[in-house]
């Protein structure tokens, strides 16, 4: 199996009045792991239901590798898809569900029964494949649609929300053993979620869509530090977004028009240790909550817009002792002030 | 081992008391069918071991199970029910699945076309179908029209007439559960099919049929034992040669005031509904149904 790489080219689709994609194009690279990132509605899922076949896209075409498969039957695409709430049959066995596709495919037995042997091993199931799928956990289930999705080796994997169901710590193990599982599969993987940190974990880029377009295409570290848009700054997380001229600046340190990004970690109570080039922003303190590893502070500023700042516990003497109402000053590395592409905040 | 304290009386007659409650609301519900269905049921199979004169006996029981007439009754009578079954089938799954493939709004539309036969007489129906069917009727003056056929054909007072009233009364009947039972499947797992490879055919028969079987033999079921007591649709459309035991009982009662008689034929029909349940039920524990 080599991987293919994946071509959206300006695919639009609307449904009555609603435009789901607004022209989108998207390139994946072969043997890439690419995660859709969006609030829903943002046409994420939408997208990958039109490479899937089960949405027909408007206008536009669909590639995978050099072949044009915009018109082509569902069945006939040859990809791998795990969904939502995972859509295991529910009349058939773990064994019977991850032979499903090799039976279409008139596999001979003896071969069948080794792929489904080491398909259910790869995702630790192999004990479960006489069990029925309702005497399953989430988790097991989970890990039954993986097994049926790889179990013959499709050129694209699709994975639509899969572990939206699952408690945090279920979840987050199952995050690095989907990555894993590309890693040593090699195979072109579009992943969608509506969590960050799930696509900031999982990912070698992040498409994050909003409206029905593609808002910022970057690898994650990109998305986070230095996000295109308003848009996507808010969406990765506790950004603080802050008109320049706020800030008190070094001289020399970040942009003086304008908006800035600063993220919430950013901040230190103290100058030391942040260099030359900072800036400081002044306020009052608001609220305060202590979190284990970090203080989280919401400090007002004079203009009345209210920053949220987290501060590490490795650093945060003194934040016990902060009373609301007191005087704050927080500096930042000039570094990791952000300017946003866009015109002032209103 | 720690000692758990005794249960509270109190607490446990609350929860007796709650119980008797629940279950005090179907008396009315057994009232009813008490009398009106078991006590008569109670009377005929009285009625089926006495004489005109009042006596016990066995004669009504002996003279109808030695009767040839009884015989060709219950064949005619399943013959009748298992075509209409059949058809039913073969005409009605592929309906159901395409009133649930299509949308909610589209699927309410064709649901009242579908339940209209349903609100009119079955008396009204069945001389429909006689002006439809009959030697001078539409149908054979429309096939004779476009020359088709130079004689009439014989569609109604046989089989293929009484057929057409029956699948036409019991098409909605089947289609119902079935349509059920495939609108909650969850088109999540046929989109799952088909990414596999599945063409249409094959996710239909592999998935679909599967998932729906519960509608299906729910369906079968209601047309198998509502057609085994058919009166009316035999008896217009049949034209005295199809005889089921319905009109087996008629005419004994009718045409020999045979009151004794008629109480067999009525327990035979009765025991013929109870032993398709028995065996529906003993075919579901064998099949284990996984998923009902």
């Amino acid at each position: 199996m080599t991987p293919v790489p994946i071509t959206f080219e300006a695919v639009r689709k609307s449904f009555g009045a609603y435009l789901a994609l607004d022209n989108v194009s998207l390139a994946v690279a072969a043997g890439e792991f690419l995660t859709l990132l969006g609030p829903s509605g943002s046409g994420k899922t939408t997208l990958l239901m039109a490479l899937a076949g089960f949405v027909r896209p408007d206008a536009g075409h669909i590639r995978l590798g050099e072949r044009d498969i915009t018109r082509l039957a569902p069945n006939l695409r040859d990809i791998g898809i795990v969904f939502q709430n995972y859509a295991l049959f529910p009349h058939m066995t773990v064994r019977g569900n991850v032979e499903y596709p090799l039976r279409l495919r008139k596999t001979a037995a003896d071969e069948m029964r080794q792929r489904v042997e080491a398909a259910l091993d790869r995702v630790q199931l192999g004990h479960l494949a006489d069990r029925d799928i309702a005497a399953l956990s989430g988790g097991q289930r989970q890990r039954v649609a993986l097994a049926r999705a790889i179990v013959y080796e499709p050129r694209v994997m699709l994975m639509d929300e899969p572990l939206s169901a699952l408690d945090k710590n279920l979840r987050e193990s199952m995050q690095y053993e989907i990555r894993r599982l590309h890693d040593a599969l090699g195979v072109t993987t579009i992943y969608v979620t509506h969590d960050q940190r799930e696509a900031l974990t999982m990912s070698d880029r992040i498409a994050v869509m909003d409206k029905g377009r593609i808002q910022q295409i970057d690898a994650p570290q990109a998305i986070y530090h230095r996000p295109a848009t308003r848009f996507v700054a808010e969406f990765m997380g506790e950004a603080n977004i802050l008109p320049a001229a706020a800030l008190r600046h070094s001289p020399g340190a970040g942009p003086k028009v304008g908006s800035v990004v600063i993220r919430a970690e950013s901040f230190h109570l103290s100058p030391e240790g942040l260099g030359d080039a900072a800036v400081a922003l002044d306020g009052r303190l608001v609220a305060k909550a202590f979190r284990g590893e970090n203080w989280l502070l919401t400090v007002m500023t004079a203009a009345g817009q209210e920053v949220a700042m987290s501060i590490p516990a490795t650093r945060a003497a003194g934040c016990a002792d902060l009373a609301e109402g007191a005087v704050v000053a927080a500096f930042a590395a000039a570094g990791t002030v952000h300017p946003l592409a866009e015109v002032a905040t209103p | 081992m720690t000692a758990y304290p005794a249960s509270d009386p109190a607490l446990i007659a609350d929860a007796a008391r709650e119980r008797r409650f629940f279950l005090s609301l179907s008396v009315p519900a057994l009232v009813i069918v008490g009398l009106s269905a078991v006590l008569p049921i109670l009377w005929i199979l009285r009625q089926s071991f006495l004489n005109i004169g009042g006596d016990a006996t066995l004669a009504n029981w002996s003279k109808i199970l030695n009767s040839g007439l009884t015989w060709s009754a219950m064949q005619t009578t399943f013959l009748l029910s298992g075509s209409t079954l059949v058809i039913c089938v073969i005409l009605g799954t592929p309906l159901a699945l395409a009133l649930a493939s299509t949308t909610p709004r589209k699927a309410n539309l064709l649901m009242i076309f579908l339940l209209l036969p349903l609100w009119t007489s079955i008396l009204v129906r069945t001389y429909g179908w006689l002006v439809l069917l009959r030697r001078e009727g539409l149908i054979n003056g429309a096939l004779q029209g476009i020359g088709l056929t130079s004689e009439p054909m014989p569609l109604v007072y046989n089989t293929t007439g009484v057929l057409v009233g029956m699948v036409h009364y019991m098409l909605p009947l089947y289609v119902l559960p079935v349509y059920a039972a495939m609108r909650d499947i969850d088109g999540s797992v046929v989109r799952a099919a088909a990414s596999m490879g599945a063409t249409l055919g094959q996710a239909i028969r592999t998935v679909i049929l599967p998932l729906a079987r519960g509608g299906i033999v729910s369906g079968s079921i209601i047309v198998f034992v509502y057609t085994l007591g058919f009166f009316i649709t035999p008896a217009v459309l049949g034209g005295g040669k199809v005889n089921p035991i319905a009109i087996r009982i008629e005419r004994t009662i009718g045409a020999f005031q045979d009151w004794g008689g008629a109480s067999v034929l009525g327990m035979l029909l009765l025991l013929t509904v109870a032993l398709v349940g028995a065996m529906v039920l003993a075919l579901r524990r064998v099949a284990g149904v996984r998923h009902a």
